[in-house]
């Protein structure tokens, strides 16, 4: 007989948007009314370069079960060079989470101009099937944090 | 030795340095520890040989600050921390007399322990004028042997190189002991299914006591103060519940030194639970040179480090999932 | 701690139909600083701003959270209004429950529980917020316009006429732009130089006009209200002041093999140019890749004949450097080169031309003095092919994916024009729409069909073939009769997509606007603020911000004038006081952030700095405020944490992260 009388797994989701593209368009995949799941929460960063990798690994250590960045596409940023800092930064940090064991896909990178609210939308609704497929983060979260 | 002394003397006599730092003997055979000496009589406790591993770069950032120049001993490797750390400003070459001392490899004590060699009262065969093959060790157990490769620090099987990157004289010969190639265990662990690499980081990581030794001699971590200490970031934290929380620490650690890290080794050195902390300064090397192109940190003092740089078509971070 | 008031809007039934906005109120009241919640029908309203100053005023509130619509559409409003009721603006946070959750969720249960989410971020970022005083910047009174043609030279009188001092920069050495060389233009058929040359001598003589012809910007800094342009004086090799104008150079220069820009290369000109007759300024510029002077070193004829004394071979690039308070891009367009479409025969035979080849052959000065005829054997032609959207609404990427615009109205206009004047020739138009939105447009393009029986075939053409007879075989398919089309025809016109100028994006990036995938400028609000580029204090003018026919292209450049107007007329300026900020007792002086400033923001000094007990000089990073646009690339370069950004601070973005995952 089984006692597991389980909560149903509903990610949490952290997504970092810079305010000049992707937040813009999150605005317009909002007034285009494109769905996406609501365990998405955006935060608005002025640039994907405003990033700290310590906002995404805070993240995860207070249970987020998957964090995405999206900012402009590269060439386009508004502060012109922000998001190839950015681009770096991130390859570095996933491929350490890759290197000591944290699933792949659990982390995401998407350039989401003003005008792509579909692309945003589609986005989301991709990266909240992968963090369900992957369940619940436990390899960074930190149990302290738990409330 | 005697050599670096007399010139020490030198230097201290006609007024070019007004102090050296150097490495004076510790309170076992195979402890020496930093030290400055200002005076000619404080010399005799001078000693340089293959337990001197420390980079004294680091504490050229507080003997900047002081009166006039100080002479500073550096092996080849810990050049290249210092050239970083000018980059970064935080030593002032002009206060630096720095003596390029000769290396052959340095010791690590705990691999001649490993050994089963134990009690031990004195040690030779490592001073750096002695090109012995072999470390003789007496014991309370009676006296063993050792061959000086196999007592070497992870690193020096790793070097860099025999080259001094910055100098103003060099004293003692240099040898280039490589023979390994120091992305193989990165490589093995890359090697690794997810789960494996967890449960072996997890099992490294959890030894970790947090005391803040690889921190503290980091010559990359020379930050006045920690972000891990700092309440500008709501990151501090110390206690001590789970048996692998020190992850974040240590990932943030290896991240804010990446492009800056020379690779000098000195963490993994002076961990005192032998965590193999340098697996993550060479993950992000590895990253580095294989996506942005070879770049070693301290090789000149000029150069943009890797992550204050970019090329338009660099690669997406998608790359980590792509390249499996 | 902060006294918050949280104020929930209804937005009507935009966020009141899916989220429960009573329950986020009363959750709000839960968290801690709140002492205030309500929820009201449309706050952004003057009643609804009346709601806030009167919380702000009987509860103390030194703190807002107001769950709406983007902050991207009303977090000025909400400033405004809690400046007005006393409250430092930068103590507002918007939770976007809008756009960023009750128009994308459906179920109420959820889209309530993660409005309240948001809710809670925006109230721990709030309780972390300081007041932050913008700083004040002085306004340069000088406007500099990029790019000569219509659209720049209309926004640079509207400037001077308004009586500042604008400069304008152009890289042709004369201006007048595209406009210069069409022949007629729609829908009225008056001549294009007819209308264009006195705008041209009008912006020469006005005195608060400064042209700099033959010239590029080579580098921008600052920022809005004061920015530094290098712009290069390109080495015109005559003497500007001494030049007469009066052409005996260009008559007797015996290097004559040079394609001509301005005829698009349909016939020649000398090696010393003005681009055209009605050039202004009227002072040629030697081609030095062209003059046998500076190849060989030999020749020399134009200084001898010049009266003047103009001619000067050892002229330098020369570079000037001036301030400016405002910057139009008026860069314009091209058409697209036509390497992609080799079916179309473009580079096979001469026959097959652009419609803007097309202006030019028609006009009395162009190439064939007017007349039409065929250039590969000038006879005239009887059969003359249209061929519409070749590169435009294109879904691969041979092509540009938008409408160019102006070509269903341009190619009327030519069918009109040469039937008119050739009624012995036949036109027929492929076209896949014809598009003719725009005053007396469709009324036009009605004529060109109905009183000039031009022949229209909706339908695209495969391919252009070549005869060996001269002939053009164009196969193309007729939609609307369902059949294949073979048709011989003389001469095969394309209208080509346009697109902006090659060198906008290097101009772009100077000025660090935004620029879209086709290269277009992109505009800070597509519906609002259409001429205003993103970064403060770019405006944009004509078709560099999307494709344009003229009377659009002077309209807007008339507002991008005016809102550039509007900035000079200011003394001074706010600066966003959302800057990064240096905690110098944190601070390594490492130069790490420096080194990823965009804006040039960061400097170094050695300061005394007095930490913990010890007073000591130290080399600590400085911001200039007024430079720095808020990137925070440095705050994330800096080890330390030292490098925080006012507004966007570490501990904000991380109290957001703690209250998402909560």
């Amino acid at each position: 007989m089984s006692i597991e009388a389980k909560e149903e797994f509903r990610p949490k989701i952290v997504a970092f948007c810079c305010n000049w593209c992707s937040y813009a368009g999150a605005d317009l995949a909002g007034s285009s009314r494109l769905s996406y799941p609501a365990d998405v929460k955006i935060i608005r960063v002025p640039c994907s370069c405003r990033v700290n990798p310590m906002f995404i690994l805070r993240a995860f250590e207070k249970g987020a079960d998957g964090v995405i960045m999206c900012g402009c596409h590269p060439g386009d940023c508004h502060y012109s060079t922000g998001n190839y800092y950015a681009r770096r930064r991130m390859t570095l940090l996933f491929s350490m989470l890759d290197y000591i064991g944290v699933e792949n896909g659990r982390t995401r990178v998407e350039w989401v101009s003003a005008a792509e609210g579909v692309k945003f939308s589609t986005t989301m609704n991709e990266f909240v099937e992968k963090i369900y497929s992957l369940g619940k983060n436990v390899r960074l979260e930190d149990i302290r944090c738990r409330n | 030795m005697q050599e670096l002394i007399n010139r020490a003397k030198e230097l201290l006599a006609d007024g070019t340095v007004a102090r050296v730092l150097g490495w004076k003997a510790g309170d076992l055979p195979y402890n020496p520890e930093p030290a400055y000496f200002e005076t000619e009589e404080s010399l005799k406790d001078f000693v340089y040989n293959g337990f001197c591993g420390a980079n004294l770069s680091k504490y050229m950032i507080e003997a900047s600050k002081l009166e006039g120049k100080t002479m500073v001993c550096l092996k080849p490797c810990d050049t290249y921390s210092f050239n970083q750390l000018i980059k970064e400003h935080r030593v002032d070459r002009d206060k630096a007399y720095i003596v390029g001392v000769g290396c052959k490899g340095k010791l690590d004590i705990e691999k001649i322990k490993k050994q089963g060699i134990k009690g031990i009262q004195s040690i030779q065969g490592a001073e750096i004028t002695d090109d012995a093959e072999t470390l003789t060790i007496q014991t309370i157990y009676g006296e063993k042997t050792c061959a000086y490769k196999d007592g070497m620090l992870e690193r020096c099987h790793v070097c860099k190189g025999k080259e001094h990157q910055i100098y103003d004289e060099i004293i003692g010969e240099s040898k280039d002991t490589k023979d390994a190639d120091r992305f193989d265990e990165v490589r093995r662990i890359e090697a690794m299914r997810p789960e494996e690499k967890f449960a072996f980081f997890q099992s490294e990581l959890s030894k970790c006591i947090r005391c803040n030794a690889c921190r503290n001699v980091c010559p990359a971590c020379s930050c006045r103060k920690c972000v891990f200490d700092s309440n500008k970031f709501d990151s501090s934290q110390k206690a001590n519940v789970d048996s692998f929380e020190e992850k974040m620490f240590h990932i943030i650690r290896a991240f804010h030194v990446a492009g800056r890290c020379t690779d000098c080794g000195e963490c993994s050195r002076v961990c005192p639970q032998g965590i193999p902390l340098h697996l993550f300064n060479r993950k992000f090397i590895k990253d580095i040179d294989e996506l942005y192109g070879e770049y070693q940190a301290g090789e000149d003092t000029d150069s943009k480090g890797p992550l204050t740089n970019f090329t338009f078509d660099d690669a997406e971070p998608s790359i980590v999932t792509e390249r499996g | 701690m902060q006294r918050i008031g949280v104020f929930v809007c209804h937005c009507g039934s935009n966020i009141a139909a899916t989220v429960d906005v009573k329950r986020v109120a009363e959750m709000a009241l839960m968290e801690p600083g709140v002492v205030h919640a309500e929820d009201y029908q449309y706050m952004c309203s003057e009643a609804g701003q009346a709601l806030i100053a009167k919380a702000i005023e009987e509860k103390q509130l030194t703190g807002l959270v107001i769950c709406s619509c983007s902050p991207r559409m009303h977090e000025a409003t909400f400033r405004k209004a809690a400046e007005r009721a006393g409250l430092n603006p930068y103590m507002v946070e918007i939770a976007n429950i809008r756009e960023h959750c009750s128009w994308i969720h459906k179920d109420m249960e959820e889209a309530t529980k993660k409005a309240v989410i948001l809710m809670r971020a925006a109230v721990a970022k709030v309780n972390l917020n300081t007041p932050l005083q913008p700083g004040e910047s002085l306004v340069t009174k000088r406007a500099l316009v990029i790019g000569g043609g219509i659209a720049g030279i209309q926004t640079a009188l509207d400037i001077a006429d308004a009586g500042y001092e604008v400069d304008i920069v152009e890289k042709e050495p004369s201006i007048g732009g595209r406009m210069s060389q069409l022949d007629k233009t729609f829908p009225t058929l008056d001549c294009s130089a007819c209308i264009l040359t006195p705008k041209m001598v009008e912006a020469a003589a006005h005195e608060k006009i400064n042209i700099y012809t033959y010239s590029e910007v080579e580098k921008v800094s600052g920022f809005v209200g004061d920015f530094t342009v290098d712009i290069r004086k390109k080495a015109r090799s005559v003497d500007m002041d001494k030049c007469t104008g009066c052409g005996v150079c260009q008559e007797k220069c015996p290097s004559k093999k040079a394609p001509s820009e301005f005829n698009r290369g349909l016939n020649n000109r000398s090696a010393i140019y003005t681009p055209f007759a009605q050039a202004i300024p009227n002072v040629p510029v030697i081609d030095r890749e062209h003059c046998i002077k500076f190849k060989t070193g030999k020749c020399g004829v134009c200084s001898k004949v010049c009266q003047a004394g103009a001619i000067d071979y050892d002229q330098k690039d020369e570079i000037v450097t001036e301030k400016y308070g405002a910057i139009v891009v008026a860069t314009g367009f091209d058409i697209i080169k036509l390497d992609n479409y080799d079916e179309y025969a473009y580079s096979q035979s001469k026959d097959v031309i652009t419609s803007l080849e097309l202006e030019r052959i028609m006009n009395a000065a162009g190439p064939t003095s007017g007349h039409l005829e065929r250039l590969s054997d000038g006879k005239a032609p009887k059969e003359i092919v249209f061929i519409q959207c070749v590169g435009s609404r294109c879904s691969d990427d041979r092509g540009k994916s938008y409408c160019s615009k102006i070509c269903c109205m341009y190619t009327a206009k030519h069918a009109m024009l040469i039937r008119d004047k050739y009624p012995d020739v036949n036109v027929t138009v492929f076209y896949i729409d014809v598009r003719t939105p725009g005053k007396n447009f469709d009324e036009f393009y009605r004529r060109a069909v109905e009183q000039y029986g031009v022949n229209y075939i909706k339908g695209q053409v495969g391919k252009v073939i070549p005869q060996p007879d001269g002939k053009l075989l164009v196969q193309g398919s007729d939609l609307l009769d369902n059949k294949q089309i073979l048709k011989e025809a003389d001469m095969v016109v394309l209208a080509a997509a346009i697109e902006p100028n090659p060198d906008v994006r290097k101009i772009a990036t100077m000025l660090t606007a935004s620029i879209d995938t086709n290269n277009f400028l992109t505009e800070a609000h597509a519906k609002l603020r259409p001429v205003e580029s993103p970064t403060a204090g770019i405006f944009l003018s004509g078709v560099c911000q999307g494709p344009k026919d003229i009377p659009e292209t002077v309209a807007q450049a008339g507002a991008a004038a005016v809102k550039a107007i509007g900035l000079l007329a200011k003394d001074k300026l706010m600066t966003n006081p959302c800057t990064a900020k240096p905690d110098e007792t944190l601070c390594n002086g490492c130069s790490t952030c420096a080194n990823v400033c965009p804006y040039g923001a960061i400097t170094y000094e050695d300061k005394e700095i007095f930490d913990h007990g010890i007073r000591e000089t130290r080399r600590v990073a400085q911001v200039n405020s007024a430079l720095c646009q808020g990137c925070g690339a440095c705050t994330v370069a800096c080890p330390s944490g030292a490098m925080d950004l006012q507004g966007f601070s570490n501990r904000q973005i991380i109290a957001e992260v703690d209250a998402i995952c909560r």
